[in-house]
């Protein structure tokens, strides 16, 4: 429980390179904790952007008060979401943290009903899928869809993890929880999303789920490469071995 | 596995009557067989289930011109 006796969410985004979108995100935070009643924080954790995601995130602190938006930068060559959480661990206050994308793939809308859930059932930790219930995607072709459903599928296959989407980065997580995590989980990128799950199934730490909407306006611009599916499924080779 | 390859292969010992050895033989291919037909099913039918959220993206650029005007009143400089 957080000081006050309530819950508190510290929001964790990483960023890089989101000048952008990162005030739109924002301010739909702000909105939907407002209207949710809900007490929260905003952890900016930003890799050292050169195109001022900096600046426009300090100018965000003085609107919105440095008690609800906290900056931090950290410089790092290999930059990695798994970097960028740990960072931003160390300043949250919140006794639950939501881990998220700050593109606006993901819509803050949807964490009220992490929130929901998480109290529905008592979960360590709550994942947002894009392969169950009214979940789905917007913008990808039928190339990228039939590369995640694959994926996707070979992973249950190999894991049987228990959750339906691994690679999904919109999750709320207890802060002991995801803290414990971050001290076992080695990978990077879609692995890693996926080792905290099958991690978090092997300390026997309770998932729920959610729908979610993930809408991507990036895709056109970086298509999902050869490069990538190979270290996705090296990475998945490493995590069947070693479960 | 190891039944199979004990049962099938036959090392002297363990012989079962030769119908049943020629049977159990191809096994393995047939498993494999059904698996990768279950795997085509499986993987096309959840590709053609795959929600397309218009409503999701047309919602998103409503927000962000609502965003992009009041940052823009409490002044924000984009």
């Amino acid at each position: 429980m957080a000081a006050d006796g309530g819950d508190k969410f510290s929001v964790l985004l990483p960023t890089y390179n989101e000048r952008e979108n990162l005030p739109l995100v924002v301010w739909l935070l702000v909105r939907t904790f407002r209207q949710s009643g809900n007490n929260f924080e905003i952890i900016i954790i930003d890799d050292g952007s050169p195109d001022g995601t900096q600046e426009i995130a300090e100018q965000l602190e003085k609107i919105y008060g440095s008690d609800k938006i906290i900056v931090r930068e950290i410089i790092s060559i290999l930059s990695s979401s798994g970097t960028a959480y740990i960072h931003g661990m160390k300043h949250a206050t919140g006794n639950f943290i939501v881990i998220m994308d700050a593109d606006l793939s993901h819509h803050p809308k949807f964490i009220p009903e992490l929130i929901r859930k998480q109290k529905e059932g008592n979960f360590d930790i709550v994942s947002g899928t894009r392969y169950k219930g009214n979940g789905g995607v917007y913008g990808w072709d039928l190339r990228r869809k039939l590369i995640s459903r694959g994926a996707n599928f070979i992973t249950q296959v190999l894991l049987r993890p228990g959750a339906s989407d691994l690679t999904g980065s919109f999750r709320l997580y207890r802060k002991e929880v995801l803290q414990k995590l971050m001290e076992k989980c080695v990978s990077k990128g879609y692995v890693f999303q996926m080792e905290m799950i099958v991690r978090a199934r092997q300390l026997g730490y309770t998932i729920g789920e959610v729908p979610i909407s993930f809408v991507d306006r990036v895709y056109g611009e970086s298509k999902l490469g050869g490069n990538e599916i190979v270290s996705f499924l090296k990475g998945l080779l490493t995590l069947f071995a070693t479960t | 596995g190891s039944a199979w390859a004990a049962l099938a292969l036959a090392p002297p010992g363990l012989r079962l009557p030769a119908p049943y050895r020629q049977a159990l033989l191809p096994l393995p291919v047939y498993l494999l067989v059904a698996f990768g037909c279950y795997s085509l099913a499986t993987v096309g039918y959840r590709l053609a289930t795959f929600n397309d959220c218009e409503e999701a993206a047309a919602e998103l650029q409503e927000h962000i011109s609502a965003a992009r005007e009041d940052l823009r009143r409490r002044g924000l400089r984009f």
